[in-house]
């Protein structure tokens, strides 16, 4: 555990213990239960986004892809009538395609990961919207033959334990496993932060940003289905409405620097609990829901400057140290 | 005369260089004054001394009636210096009347502060007619020439009302009969009582302006030449003669066949010039010349990150396709850059992943990085290069200069290199950590290994080299094999003047 995650960490507690301490419900198995199955579905794109926030990109589309590809996915099941698992493949294919398009769009035409995705968020969501009718689409009566898959995206294991956070937990393993021990990983923080340096060294750097994109192409396609069971109803103009920004924060809140090369898988999942956490105390305290945002918000920008804070003093304290040694050399 | 300027024992250290040593200098009004220097005698260390960027360890700057230790930037300006530069600090995005006032725009509308265009225009256009521009002030810079720029430069000088102008190589992009208007506009400068510092390599230009030459040579002041001793023969003279300390280890055996073949070469610096050279195994091939001269572009196009525009590479007499730095390390052909900090390292990765960047496919089992093995073959290469660091986990960042090369070094070294480019290996780089970098290169290249170096430095170039190429404006415009080496025939060479002209050879029109 690096220091940030270790700081981050501390901060969880003590948010924790202080909400615990107002409210005992906080800690109740239900309020717990029910925070680890958001943590869960927030968790697995938030992994997404912070892959292609290392390689000093950002995907500010993952919201509307939400929306288009759950539009699509409840199309598929309910009109189309196709098995489950054929649809989930399709979902998945679709967020691929599009992580692909964005990684193209950004290597091959040198645009910015900001602009391509920021159209993406306003295409995918006019596009979802439009498809529909603007009318929100659920299962109504097909949700019978839906058993395996509404288990699987929305039920619980072991009588207790919600299943997107099962599916978080592994798409956390695998994704550390991938990012901090394969060549693939290594070239990603290089990438992120010195691509210069990364093409000097005979990497294809645009292969990797495009790795990354698909990655998270293919995260936010899994998420969509675990979402589109949890409200187990799409309504394409606000379905996943600033989930990207959710995202992005619990990224940066789990280490992940905007200017890329920075960050880790244990992060970016402690940044999500974190956010859950702000979001569930606000409800359990009784503080005005209105001012939601403005929590997470304040929570984010003090954790930040913490951050930033402390890195300074560090790096001053590592320029005395080579000082000194250099003077005694 | 009216002493505008006066330098006295101007002296600057960093640790471990002697940028500046006592470097005493005048300048009167009505003055063109030549300064001349190889790269790194230290012409742009006094300059930044000058410009306030530099403060000085010991010496007196005397100017506008003051004496000080040293200046800042607001104090050179209010004093009436301004600068010329070779990269033009200008701003794309302006037109040029707002580049030339910038930071003195006329206002109006009392504290609304708006921007007044008309007196603004007022203002330059008669700047600009005392140069001879041929455009006018709403001119958008973006659509200048850089000789246009040059003047947009020199009209700002102007408005700041500068008594003191400093041109640095002022000329080294533009054609000769850009040159030539410059040298006229110097001229009309002098004429009003402006004094001037004139930067050049290019010989011929002071001996058409200068009143007066000063040299610099390893941060000393080696001499001054009145108007009337001005020539060819003693400026370089001036510039060199000095003692080259013993460097030269011979190679082990004699060059092998083989190595790296560049036929008919164009790289996008200068596309009307076409280049051939011939590295060989075994043999460490100097390749000098002027900044800007077309050495770096060679490097990155035969590294594969500038496309070449033309010609063909041969490796071991097999035709060798580079379109990529992939292709490039795929071949064993490896590039040590220039801007180690920018291209060589990721200075916030530890050794270790530095050193295996390169090669880290090599490290892992079904993708999967094997720690240990990667370790082991950085700590190999801390050990064999004597990185000075704890251990592989300390950051690349953290280390000095000399031992940052080293770990560019160790990346390539521990895969299996053919050919290696070294662009200027040693700047910046303590003088024991040189002699270290030299001795690897001798090793490399006693193991097989065709190496090019190139390097700005004189003592380097002759006294690593088995044989030197010198670049001129994007061709090679000679070899020169050991026993022809000296200082003069090098750097007649890099000036392209085979005995007296400048850059008569340059085309008119192509950029140089």
């Amino acid at each position: 555990m690096s220091k940030k995650e270790l700081g981050l960490a501390l901060l969880l507690i003590v948010i924790g213990g202080i909400t615990a301490a107002l409210n005992p419900l906080f800690l109740s198995g239900v309020n717990v239960l029910n925070m680890a199955n958001l943590i869960g579905l927030f968790g697995v794109f938030s992994i997404g986004q912070g892959i292609i926030i290392i390689t000093g990109g950002i995907d500010l589309s993952v919201g509307s892809m939400f929306a288009l590809l759950g539009v699509i996915l409840v199309d598929l099941l309910v009109n189309y009538e196709l098995p489950w698992p054929l649809a989930v493949l399709v979902v998945l294919a679709a967020g691929l395609v599009l992580g692909l398009l964005h990684g193209l769009l950004v290597t091959r035409l040198k645009l910015q990961p900001f602009v391509v995705t920021l159209c993406g968020l306003l295409i995918y969501r006019g596009i979802a919207r439009y498809y529909t009718q603007d009318s929100t689409t659920g299962f109504g009566y097909a949700g019978d033959s839906l058993d395996t898959l509404t288990w699987l995206a929305s039920g619980r294991s072991f009588g207790i334990i919600p299943n997107p956070f099962l599916i978080l937990l592994v798409v956390a393993l695998v994704m550390a496993v991938v990012l901090h021990r394969t060549v693939f990983g290594r070239y990603l923080y290089a990438v992120g932060r010195n691509e210069e340096e990364a093409r000097h060294s005979g990497i294809n750097t645009d292969a990797v940003i495009i790795g990354a994109y698909l990655l998270g192409g293919s995260l936010a396609g899994l998420s969509t289905v675990l979402l589109v069971f949890y409200t187990s109803s799409v309504s394409p103009s606000s379905f996943g409405n600033f989930y990207e920004l959710y995202a992005i924060a619990a990224a940066v809140l789990g280490g992940c620097s905007l200017r890329g090369g920075e960050g880790s898988i244990l992060g970016i999942v402690l940044g999500t609990v974190l956010l859950q956490i702000l979001q569930n105390l606000v409800n359990i305290l009784g503080i005005p829901s209105s001012l939601n945002f403005a929590v997470m918000g304040g929570v984010i920008l003090l954790g930040v400057v913490a951050d930033q804070q402390l890195g300074r003093r560090r790096e001053r304290i590592q320029l005395h140290r080579s000082q000194a040694t250099a003077a005694a050399e | 005369m009216e002493v505008l300027l006066e330098l006295e024992g101007i002296g600057k250290s960093y640790p471990g260089v002697r940028a500046l040593d006592g470097v005493s200098l005048r300048l009167h009004r009505g003055e063109v004054l030549g300064l001349i220097g190889e790269n790194g005698a230290g012409k742009s260390t006094l300059m930044k001394v000058l410009g306030g960027v530099v403060a000085p360890s010991e010496g007196r700057i005397r100017i506008a009636g003051h004496d000080r230790p040293s200046l800042t930037v607001p104090e050179a300006t209010q004093a009436g210096i301004a600068f010329v530069h070779q990269e033009l600090n200008l701003f794309d995005n302006l037109d040029v009347a707002g580049n030339v006032l910038f930071g003195r725009e006329p206002v109006r509308g009392g504290p609304l502060r708006l921007l007044d265009r008309r007196a603004a225009r007022e203002k330059v256009e008669p700047l600009l007619r005392r140069l001879g521009a041929d455009f006018g002030p709403d001119a958008p810079l973006a659509e200048l020439s850089i000789a246009q720029r040059q003047l947009v430069e020199i009209a700002r000088a102007l408005a700041a009302e500068a008594r003191i102008i400093i041109l640095d190589e002022p000329t080294s992009s533009l054609t000769l009969s850009e040159t030539a208007r410059l040298l006229a506009v110097v001229k009309e400068l002098r004429a009003s009582g402006t004094g001037l510092i004139y930067i050049t390599h290019r010989l011929g230009e002071i001996m058409d302006c200068a009143d007066r030459v000063a040299c610099l040579r390893d941060g000393r002041m080696a001499g001054e030449l009145r108007r009337d001793e001005i020539d060819h023969a003693a400026m370089i003279r001036l510039m060199i003669g000095r003692d080259l300390r013993a460097l030269y280890t011979a190679p082990a055996r004699a060059p092998a066949q083989g190595g790296l073949e560049i036929l008919g070469l164009v790289t996008s610096a200068f596309p009307a010039r076409q280049l051939d050279l011939h590295i060989h195994p075994g043999e460490i091939l100097g390749l000098a010349g002027l900044v800007g001269a077309g050495r770096t572009t060679l490097a990155r196009t035969l590294f594969g990150i500038d496309p070449p525009l033309a010609g063909s590479l041969r490796l071991d007499g097999k035709p060798l396709r580079i379109r990529s730095a992939r292709d490039a390390v795929a071949a064993g052909l490896y590039l040590i850059p220039e801007d180690r900090k920018q291209a060589g390292l990721v200075l916030e990765m530890p050794i270790v992943e530095n050193v295996t960047l390169a090669s880290a496919p090599l490290y892992a089992r079904f993708g999967l990085m094997r720690r240990g093995a990667e370790w082991q073959a950085s700590e190999e290469q801390r050990l064999s290069l004597r990185i000075k660091a704890p251990s592989s986990g300390t950051r690349a960042g953290a280390l000095s200069g000399g031992n940052q090369q080293k770990v560019v070094l160790g990346k390539w070294l521990s895969m299996a290199p053919r050919v290696m480019l070294f662009d200027e290996p040693t700047r910046g780089i303590d003088v024991g950590a040189k002699g270290e970098i030299y001795r690897l290169m001798r090793a490399l290249a006693d193991r097989g290994v065709a190496i090019l170096m190139i390097s700005s430095d004189m003592e380097e170039v002759l006294g690593v080299s088995d044989r030197i190429a010198v670049m001129h404006e994007g061709r090679i415009s000679g070899t020169l094999e050991r026993d022809a080496f000296s200082e003069q025939a090098v750097l007649r060479l890099a000036i392209g003047s085979e005995g007296a002209g400048t850059a008569r050879k340059q085309a008119e029109g192509v950029p140089a």
